[in-house]
């Protein structure tokens, strides 16, 4: 017999071993989640997803799943909460949208708009941080880089080549690139990769497709990510 | 005295695309012409500002006289707003972050392509560049933020009616956007 829990109010039903997003993707509720893709193991690191278990705050990428249990998620103060997340995303790196190819397709962005947020209201980091156009077929910008380690994982797991990680810790922290020269150019990345397509936001972009859409006519211009879906959900028609 | 609003607006470091989508409103400007009265704004060339219910600021500070007339503004509006993307986190003019001022200086005024007669000028009239661009919050105090490259004309009206009409500002999902 299949247990159940409430996500604002509404019975979802879940098999033993499922988390809380997992089983609200099945049952086509949408939580808004940024470092998750339902493709690889959970990270929990971005911490978008973060919903109400009993009263108390997980992420419902990582928390599995309770019977019983009642989920709060969209509610005005966990959007706010996710708002002041994505705020502190922006202000992290260097996020200028008007000049960004990804502008319209960038979850990031489109998380945004959905948490309702009008400007990222934090003293701005402007990180130096470099970029890395010497793959012939993607440019690597470290500026819009949010560690969510989709391109590690899908690298590690999916492509079984390693190509990404992480380096440093905290402030530090930043996405390093195996190779002997540390440039892209230098890697195994191949365009057929899965890492190479992951990307959820403008950091890992590919070369000679720019403008191929219109600004306005992108994925989230029209329709908020809850309907539109993950970037992943599209990579065919994106790329 | 009217009792029509007063509004001022201004542009900073920003390339006056966010006072054409103000004037792309059609001929809403018509009413709204009859509801505020503009003070300082390059639409009436008012060098200087005056006692302001709302202001309207485009642009983020790159230079010392950004800053001078955004504190001139706040002291003076009742209400500031940030237009557009390089108000809201300094936009396109922040991309020289990256850079020295130095190296931005020599690029454009001595080893950049076509330039003639290479100075970087020097003239004390001209405000002195501050090391980076900012967003306007990390200055002053803002009541609202419009984004947008430039906000779209319908998103600045559906702002301005509520403001005027006193009721709380909310946005329909396709006027909010970044770029």
């Amino acid at each position: 017999m299949l247990k159940h829990f409430t996500l604002d109010g509404k019975r979802i039903p879940f098999a033993e071993g499922q988390t809380i997003m997992d089983a609200a993707m099945a049952a086509g509720e949408y939580i808004p989640h940024l470092c998750h893709n339902p493709e690889f193991a959970p990270h929990g690191s971005c911490r978008v997803c973060t919903v109400k278990l009993n009263g108390r705050r997980v992420a419902a990428c990582t928390a599995p799943a309770l019977d019983g249990a009642e989920v709060e998620n969209d509610t005005d103060e966990l959007r706010d909460e996710r708002r002041t997340l994505l705020q502190l995303l922006f202000i992290e790196g260097n996020h200028i949208c008007p000049a960004c190819d990804k502008s319209g397709n960038c979850q990031l962005q489109a998380l945004a708009y959905y948490c309702g947020m009008t400007a990222p209201e934090f003293t701005h980091r402007y990180p130096l941080r470099p970029l890395d156009a010497s793959h012939p077929d993607f440019v690597i910008d470290f500026n819009r880089c949010i560690l969510c380690e989709l391109c590690v994982r899908a690298s590690r797991d999916a492509d079984g080549k390693s190509v990404f990680a992480i380096h440093g810790r905290g402030i530090q922290a930043h996405l390093a690139i195996d190779s002997p020269s540390g440039k892209l150019g230098d890697s195994k990345l191949h365009k057929e990769d899965r890492a190479a397509s992951v990307c959820p936001v403008g950091a890992i972009l590919p070369k000679h497709t720019g403008y191929a859409v219109p600004i306005g006519e992108r994925l989230y211009d029209r329709k908020p990510i809850s309907v539109a879906g993950d970037v992943s959900d599209h990579r065919k028609d994106s790329s | 005295m009217s009792n029509k609003l007063r509004v001022a607006t201004c542009s900073l470091a920003g390339c006056f695309g966010c006072h054409m989508s103000l004037l792309d409103i059609d001929d809403k400007i018509i009413a709204l012409a009859d509801k505020v009265e503009f003070d300082r704004t390059p639409l009436t060339d008012i060098k200087r500002i005056g006692r302001c219910d709302l202001g309207l600021v485009e642009g983020g500070v790159c230079n010392a006289e950004n800053v001078e007339v955004l504190r001139e503004f706040r002291r003076h509006c009742t209400t500031l707003v940030a237009v557009g993307a390089c108000a809201i986190n300094g936009g396109i003019p922040a991309l020289r972050n990256h850079y020295p001022l130095q190296a931005c200086l020599d690029e454009a005024y001595l080893h950049g392509l076509g330039v003639e007669h290479p100075q970087i000028p020097n003239d004390p009239e001209l405000p002195l560049l501050l090391n980076k661009v900012h967003p306007i919050h990390e200055v002053v105090r803002i009541d609202h933020f419009l984004p947008g490259c430039p906000p779209s004309a319908e998103t600045i009206w559906t702002f301005l009616e509520a403001l005027l009409s006193g009721q709380p500002v909310e946005f329909t999902y396709r006027q909010i956007h970044y770029d």
